[in-house]
């Protein structure tokens, strides 16, 4: 009698064990469905417009929504995007490194440490909007007193406020791998006589270089997606760039300033736009993260 | 001998001076990092502390031509972002009560199943996920949410767009979090015929909640100075909207609709260092609490 009842006790609760579990998994599911539901939603999307162009979309360089003329290519975005996130990945190279080096292995703890690393903390907690109104406000004139360029707007301009945006994402994943090169190299390089520089050149960063090139490929990946400081700052021309100092626009601004009033062709092609911007970003966080993970592992 | 010994000497100091050059100079680019933070603040506050006062909380955006008439009298311009905050407090509201179960469950999913196919396919769509511009998801919410079921801009496909957003992050730090607590935790609690889900809920998440919930606060804090998505998803409103399936306003988009207004761009600086106070604030709090409660054994 009394064993039955246990069997039946154990019985219910195996169940209920395995319902859980099935109930764990099921969030897994929703999240893939979730991923798969962006890809196929993006991809029916833009059908329209890469029917009309083929892959012409992507490299060619007219961006007119004249009705009755429209034409729509990526090209001009496309560079863009990519000038100015790498403009701001090479601003942000020196400082960023530095911060890495300086958390990472110069003053890993103590009062100096905790204060840069908050102040690092705050400057990524400040939100893109008010990002571009500091460009707005502070950096614009700065460079158009400087006579870089007369309006002031333009890739230089929105690289540089990039540059900022993206140093705790690249400092802070460097700081991490540069803390974690084995502390026995750094005492054998040490007991031969070298020096701290010699030991940063010669051992951490042979050590923790590939870590690092990882943490500036995902501080890349967030420049090119960053939208509202670069909408207020670059200019949104059009056309190609021809230098540094010239108006533009990227991917992603290009997808804010026309999305609201957009139908037909135009909002096909914002969307495909979008794909494209996906994709891009998607493939450089993937070969971040692979970086990354072989490197902790 | 003198000489080659001379000629040691010389190299060590140059040894050394090399060292001591690249510390100083490694130092300096950290802290000028540190300025343009320094450099927003003032800004913020030197402009932004007038408009602070009771009024600028418990009244909606004034419109163009009220401004305009306080402007050419020269009064100061009255209202103040009321709409803003009541949006944003309602579609961070809804966007963390659409992610955060989905994410602790998620989370708890990949902290329990360690291998497996479907497990290892999460995580690299949660990796995914979080490389997604959020201008991409604000299309996104677009497609889902805005033409379909809302059929216009509301609050509801904003929060979509955020708690996908915010999804990743908590994913990733519930599932930290739980791996750090040790196995013979768990075991013990499964060795006294406790439930599994029973052991999950009363035993490994309150071991873990500091850790969750600093990830869920840094969540909330990465979404609540989002422009972009907004821009394509709530759209903004003048007036305070409790109606979620109406178009919202929110505190970064008022500070965008300010921007584009000349004569409401003197109330950005206020907007602003209210939506920066809201985001350091939360920071603080997610900091805190990973001091006070530490995940500790």
């Amino acid at each position: 009698m009394f064993k039955l009842i246990t069997t039946d006790r154990q019985n219910y609760r195996m169940k209920s064990e395995r319902l859980f579990q099935y109930f764990l998994k099921l969030s897994g599911v929703l999240i893939l469905m979730m991923a798969i539901g962006i890809i196929v939603t993006l991809i029916i999307g833009s059908i329209p417009t890469f029917k009309e162009f083929g892959f012409g979309f992507i490299y060619s360089p007219d961006w007119n929504p004249t009705e009755g003329r429209e034409s729509y290519g990526a090209l001009p975005f496309i560079i863009g995007t990519i000038v100015t996130s790498l403009l701001a990945l090479a601003f942000t190279f020196p400082f960023a490194f530095s911060i890495a080096l300086f958390l990472g292995e110069y003053f890993r703890e103590g009062r100096m440490a905790s204060i840069l690393k908050s102040m690092i903390d705050l400057l990524a907690g400040i939100p893109s909007v008010v990002y571009g109104l500091w460009g707005f406000y502070t950096i614009k004139p700065i460079i158009v007193e400087l006579g870089l360029n007369a309006q002031g707007f333009g890739i230089f301009t929105s690289s540089f406020v990039l540059a900022i945006m993206i140093i705790p994402y690249a400092s802070s994943l460097s700081a991490e791998v540069i803390n974690m090169v084995p502390s026995n190299l750094k005492e054998a390089a040490y007991s031969l006589g070298a020096t701290r520089f010699e030991v940063v050149k010669n051992v951490i960063i042979p050590n923790a270089g590939s870590g690092i090139f990882a943490g500036f490929i995902l501080a890349f990946g967030r420049a090119i997606g960053e939208t509202m400081a670069v909408t207020m700052l670059i200019g949104n021309s059009n056309n190609i760039p021809t230098n540094l100092f010239d108006l533009g626009n990227t991917m992603a601004s290009l997808i804010a300033n026309q999305f609201g009033e957009a139908d037909g062709l135009k909002y096909t092609s914002l969307v495909a736009m979008g794909l494209l911007l996906f994709v891009l970003t998607g493939i450089l966080n993937l070969i971040g993260k692979m970086i990354m993970k072989k490197f902790t592992a | 001998m003198n000489i080659s010994n001379s000629i040691s000497q010389q190299k060590l100091k140059w040894r050394i001076f090399n060292d001591r050059l690249f510390s100083i100079v490694m130092m300096s680019l950290a802290f000028i990092s540190a300025l343009p933070l320094l450099s927003i603040l003032y800004q913020l506050i030197k402009k932004g502390y007038k408009q602070i006062r009771l009024n600028f909380f418990i009244e909606v955006a004034p419109d163009t031509m009220e401004a305009m008439m306080a402007k050419v009298n020269h009064e100061i311009i009255p209202g103040g972002i009321a709409n803003g905050i009541v949006g944003t407090l309602i579609i961070v509201g809804m966007a963390s009560l659409i992610a955060i179960p989905l994410g602790l469950i998620c989370g708890i999913y990949l902290s329990e199943t360690s291998k497996g196919k479907m497990a290892g396919l999460v995580r690299f769509v949660v990796d995914m996920l979080q490389g997604v511009p959020s201008i991409v998801l604000g299309v996104i919410a677009y497609i889902w949410i805005v033409k379909p079921v809302t059929s216009g801009f509301s609050a509801l496909a904003g929060s979509v767009a955020l708690s996908i957003m915010m999804l990743p992050s908590i994913i990733r730090s519930t599932e930290e979090t739980l791996k750090m607590i040790p196995s013979t935790l768990k075991e013990a609690a499964l060795s006294l015929g406790v439930p599994y889900h029973r052991t999950i809920f009363k035993v490994l998440l309150p071991t873990g909640m500091s850790g969750i919930a600093t990830g869920i606060i840094l969540g909330i804090s990465r979404i609540a100075g989002e422009t972009a998505p907004l821009m394509l998803t709530a759209l903004g409103s003048s007036a305070i909207n409790l109606d979620i399936t109406q178009p919202s306003s929110a505190i970064p988009l008022l500070v965008w609709e300010f921007y584009n207004d000349p004569n409401l761009i003197d109330l950005i600086w206020g907007a602003s260092l209210i939506l920066l106070l809201i985001i350091f604030l939360l920071n603080l709090g997610a900091k805190a609490i990973a001091k006070k409660w530490k995940v500790q054994y």
